[in-house]
């Protein structure tokens, strides 16, 4: 397949190891942490390496100089998102980690990524999820993309680089609608759940991902300092948490006709009609 | 007394409820004043003054409404320094977090979304992991950056006298940044329900219904709710996506929240367990929606809603 591909792209990747939603999900007591054991790749996290792959792949993939790097912050066993990332066909990935990053808010966790992007030599595409599924607070794609001082093309459920040029087009889901936007390249872009189907990594995946290269990169080696970062570093702070008392169960009734009528009467006995 | 800024999307004549749920919660916290993040004529300005607004921050020459994000940014940035504000209000949609997360940097300061309530003290409160925990947290450095989810505050029962017009403060931005620039808009397509973020009722479906979300929509506009749908619902094409609740898709908080077909797996509790009351309809009598519900019918939703909607018109008249 022959085409017009312009430009090479280095393309970067942010994925995140997030406990599994299939499960419950906890916080620690003290210092209401999330309990990170039984974690995975954020699904929502797969949806930008597709993205990012089908972007090189639309522009002639490795074989015309493309990149796509997958990089992630958090402890040890976070070099799990990056390993999936790499087996779904990601040349090489970064694992940030130092035990003063724990405890970092959205403010601090973009300081970080943005410090280690700059340090990288910069890139022209760099694409995350639409939100973690932890934190779920969307914060760090904006936050990412105004430290780097590019265009943020966010919540994207379409994604496009015309052949040969250099405009970065999608559909976007907004308050207003959904917005087509544009945007020079360097960038930064989220997709959502809609903006393709993530690949499965197949068995040639799995072996070559073995052999790709993983950079791990410490705070000192980014040269930023310990109280930058972490709990110390951030601008909020959980003053206490505490477990949703369960719901409990109400009434359960079997339909024998006349459950309709029922739901009505219950309606009005607590005043919704 | 501290001053608090709200920052409203789009100005209108008569504010959304989010909007004035947004002043209101403001003018509690201090001396409420409004960010306008687009044109606001006359009208626009008595009704928000009316929901509690006594100033307001517009900028200079209209705010640039074909970039993305960026141009609002600057000039929260700016209302902030001009104001000297402790905390700002914004809805806790994708442009209210995305225009706080970038001022944040700015302003070095902290963030807070999907705010439930917040105290004199400006301790924020919120739920986390899809509701199963409640948090409260505080911004410790630079103005409180916060944004409120819909159906949080209890509005005044009768509107304020609109008071005398407010000064508009207009701020000079400069160079807004690089920014994405929005070529056209598609609107979503008018329901005539209302919207799923802010409705107080909402009837959703999911699985069990089939393909077929007539009898979800009828028992919606019998209640005057609006209609929600599961993933797998909105995934298999039955329904368009903008109806998805819970993580990928609305984050609702209604009074009323009515599950059709819908099981209950964990992410799907997850969207509507901050609701007050639960009503679920489900043919398998061991869904696990059946342990969060107020109300269980176990039986077919394409015969339990249709009869539900034609009682609830029969007993309105």
């Amino acid at each position: 397949m022959s085409q017009n591909t312009g430009t090479p792209l280095n393309i970067l990747v942010l994925v995140k190891h997030v406990p599994d939603v299939q499960f419950e999900r906890h916080l620690t007591t003290p210092g209401q942490r999330l309990d990170r054991s039984d974690s995975v790749l954020s699904e929502l996290d797969e949806y930008a390496i597709e993205a990012a792959l089908a972007l090189s792949e639309s522009r002639g993939g490795d074989k015309a100089g493309n990149t796509v790097t997958a990089m992630t912050m958090g402890p040890d066993a976070a070099a799990n998102a990056v390993k999936k990332s790499l087996q779904m066909g990601a040349a090489a990935g970064v694992h940030i980690s130092d035990p003063a990053l724990a405890g970092s808010d959205a403010g601090a966790t973009s300081l970080v990524l943005a410090t280690a992007i700059k340090q990288l030599g910069g890139f022209d595409v760099v694409l995350t999820g639409m939100a973690s599924t932890d934190a779920e607070t969307s914060l760090v794609p904006a936050q990412l993309a105004e430290r780097l001082g590019v265009a943020q093309l966010t919540n994207l459920s379409k994604l496009e680089i015309a052949p040969g040029t250099t405009t970065v087009t999608g559909l976007r889901s907004g308050e207003d609608g959904t917005q087509s936007v544009e945007a020079a390249l360097p960038v930064l872009v989220s997709v959502t759940d809609q903006a393709n189907e993530p690949r499965y990594p197949n068995f040639r995946g799995i072996l070559a991902a073995k052999k790709k290269k993983v950079t791990t990169l410490t705070l000192a080696e980014l040269g930023l300092a310990e109280g930058a970062v972490g709990a110390a570093g951030s601008a909020t702070r959980v003053l206490e948490a505490a477990p949703r008392p369960p719901r409990a169960a109400g009434q359960v009734i079997t339909d024998s006709g006349e459950a309709g009528i029922a739901l009505v009467d219950f309606l009005a006995d607590a005043k919704l009609i | 007394m501290s001053n608090i800024l709200v920052y409203i999307h789009a100005p209108d004549g008569t504010p959304t409820k989010g909007q004035r749920e947004l002043l209101a919660l403001a003018a509690r916290l201090g001396e409420a004043s409004a960010v306008l993040g687009g044109p606001a004529d006359a009208a626009a300005l008595s009704g928000l003054a009316s929901a509690g607004a006594t100033g307001f921050y517009a900028a200079a020459g209209g705010l640039d409404a074909t970039g993305l994000i960026a141009p609002a940014v600057s000039l929260l940035e700016a209302a902030v320094r001009a104001s000297g504000a402790t905390a700002v209000l914004l809805p806790n949609t994708v442009e209210g977090r995305e225009i706080a997360a970038r001022a944040a940097v700015r302003l070095d300061a902290g963030v807070i979304t999907d705010a439930i309530d917040v105290d004199a003290e400006l301790t924020v409160t919120k739920p986390v992991l899809a509701g199963s925990y409640t948090v409260k947290a505080q911004v410790t450095r630079g103005p409180a950056l916060i944004t409120l989810k819909a159906n949080s505050v209890e509005l005044p029962e009768a509107a304020a006298a609109a008071g005398a017009a407010a000064p508009v403060h207009e701020l000079e931005l400069g160079e807004t940044g690089p920014a994405a620039r929005i070529t056209a808009t598609a609107e979503h397509a008018a329901t005539g329900r209302p919207e799923l973020s802010e409705a107080r009722f909402v009837v959703a479906g999911g699985r069990g219904v089939d393909g077929d979300f007539g009898p979800v929509e009828d028992l919606a506009d019998a209640l005057g709710a609006a209609v929600g749908a599961s993933r797998a619902a909105t995934d298999a094409g039955w329904i368009d996506h903008s109806a998805q609740v819970g993580q990928t898709g609305t984050t609702v908080s209604p009074q009323l929240y009515i599950s059709a077909g819908i099981s209950g797996a964990i992410q799907q509790k997850a969207g509507m367990q901050t609701a007050k009351t639960i009503i679920a309809v489900n043919k398998d009598p061991d869904a696990p929606v059946f342990e969060i519900a107020d109300l269980g019918i176990v039986g077919d939703l394409a015969q339990v809603l249709p009869q539900a909607a034609a009682e609830i018109r029969r007993r309105k008249g």
